[in-house]
């Protein structure tokens, strides 16, 4: 038999387990991106008000983006509360990771508006806070979208080493393959995590398409 | 004889021997020595080369600037006494994301007007503007031509109605024959309306065709004040310059 009939088998008989772990890991991936668009967003908005905060909130979220994710993962395990062994603590370190992406691209998109709409905006007499809400805002979407698209992709992938701490997911097959010795184990986990990437990466990418003015 | 003094006429903005700099070290002297009325109903044409000051004393006119020196009054108030959110509404590039009906309908929606009023006054402004609302109001803005986005801008400024109307170069970036085509009509239009208007502008035949007054502008100061007719006549280095500019347009005298 050729490893491919063995891992092509090896799918068709463990397909329920495959899909069973997709969804799994698709929860965390989705969990995760939640909590982070709604810390990094609102945060975002906030130091552009705020340029003192600026350079500390962009320098913490690069820093959590420097951590290896294994040992991320293995830092937050004693933490009481958010640690532990589980999706608890998976779902924390996918949020941090995501973070900087949607925070960088946030006060990116807020702040690269053409300064003559943000004068019109003045001149028209809109305060503050509408210059951000009616304009700032709706004009940086697209970017932010951006973001939120690559903090996807990186979290998709990064789920995967989840795993290692009892969390589920793809990355099941994966640390089993790796461990066994077995190419089918490991492109189990490996082509449906590459596949979920394809497709949040296509369908982001066509609302990103679809917002962008000017 | 025994002739009653003339009653005053209304001053609708007023420079008081203003000066604007900016506090950097050297401190940099932007205009200095301003004073200038400005009457009801006239159209002031600032006129002057790039860098001279013109967006500045237009800006310190809504209070997006304060003089360092001296004071500026719109109808009688200095512009430090005024809410800055009343005294602008002005001119500007349309929002891209807006559609040309929610362009025109920006400052009646941040005025809180009733839904039907103001779509009633968005149909009215894009007629006055010779916009077909049923062609144009859905538009975005970066589906109209240049000329129709100017149109678009004049629109907006007067959907809520205000005394003044202040607009930089309203028709820059356009071809010859639609910037002389929507002159006329805003010529005509700023009559009917009777408001008064501070536009500028570096272009001398948009000066003199719709200036009630023509103020030019050097280096920061005031170097004449005069109506179109009086302006050609006058003897300054400067005001040749821009009269200069005239005689190589096309079909003008060589
Ligand atoms: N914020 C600022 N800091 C420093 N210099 C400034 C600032 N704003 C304006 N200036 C300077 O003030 C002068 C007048 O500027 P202003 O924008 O009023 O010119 P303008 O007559 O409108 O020119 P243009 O026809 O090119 O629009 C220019 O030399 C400009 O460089
Ligand atoms: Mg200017």
């Amino acid at each position: 038999m050729t490893p491919q009939m063995t891992t092509w088998s090896f799918f068709a008989d463990h397909r329920a387990e495959i899909l069973g772990a997709t969804l799994d890991h698709l929860a965390l991936v989705v969990i995760a991106m939640i909590i982070a668009i709604l810390i990094g967003v609102p945060l975002g908005m906030f130091i552009v008000q705020r340029p003192a905060l600026r350079a500390i909130a962009l320098g913490i979220a690069s820093v959590f983006q420097t951590i290896p994710s294994l040992a991320l993962f293995g830092f937050l395990i004693p933490i009481p509360f958010i640690g532990g062994i589980g999706k608890r603590t998976a779902i924390v370190a996918l949020v941090l990771y995501a973070l900087l992406p949607i925070l960088r691209n946030t006060y990116v998109g807020l702040t690269g508006i053409d300064p003559a709409v943000l004068e019109a905006a003045e001149a028209m007499g809109m305060t503050r806070a509408q210059i951000l809400f009616r304009v700032r805002f709706p004009l940086a979407l697209a970017v932010i979208l951006a973001g939120i698209r690559t903090a996807t992709i990186i979290t998709i992938g990064v789920a995967t080493i989840a795993a290692a701490i009892g969390a589920g997911g793809l990355g099941t097959f994966i640390f089993r393959g790796v461990a066994l010795v077995s190419d089918a184990l490991i492109l189990a986990g490996a082509i449906p995590a590459a596949l979920l990437a394809l497709l949040a990466d296509f369908l982001l990418g066509l609302l990103e398409r679809r917002l962008k003015v000017s | 004889m025994n002739t009653k003094p003339p009653l005053s006429p209304i001053k609708t903005i007023e420079f008081r021997d203003v000066s604007f700099h900016i506090n950097v070290i050297p401190s940099r002297v932007i205009v200095s020595g301003i004073s200038l009325e400005i009457l009801h109903g006239e159209t002031i044409v600032l006129l002057g080369r790039s860098g001279s000051g013109k967006t500045t004393l237009l800006r310190l006119m809504n209070g997006m600037l304060f003089p360092s020196e001296g004071k500026v009054l719109v109808q009688g108030r200095s512009t430090a006494a005024w809410d800055p959110i009343r005294l602008r509404r002005g001119m500007g590039c349309l929002f891209p994301h807006f559609t040309v009906a929610e362009n025109v309908a920006l400052i009646p929606t941040l005025e809180n007007w009733d839904a039907s009023r103001t779509a009633a006054r968005i149909q009215e402004m894009l007629q006055l503007v010779g916009l077909d609302p049923r062609e144009f109001a859905h538009r975005r803005p970066r589906e109209l031509s240049g000329g129709q986005r100017q149109r678009v801008g004049v629109a907006r400024a007067l959907a809520a109605d205000p005394p003044i109307l202040l607009m930089d170069e309203p028709f820059g970036a356009l071809d010859p024959v639609t910037r002389a085509e929507l002159q006329r009509e805003f010529s005509t239009l700023a009559h009917r309306l009777g408001k008064t208007i501070v536009l500028v502008t570096h272009d001398l035949r948009e000066a003199l065709l719709l200036a009630s007054r023509i103020v030019l502008l050097e280096a920061g100061r005031i170097i004449a004040s005069a109506t179109p007719q009086e302006f050609l006549r006058l003897d300054h280095p400067e005001v040749r310059a821009f009269a200069s500019s005239l005689a190589i347009a096309p079909g003008a005298p060589v």
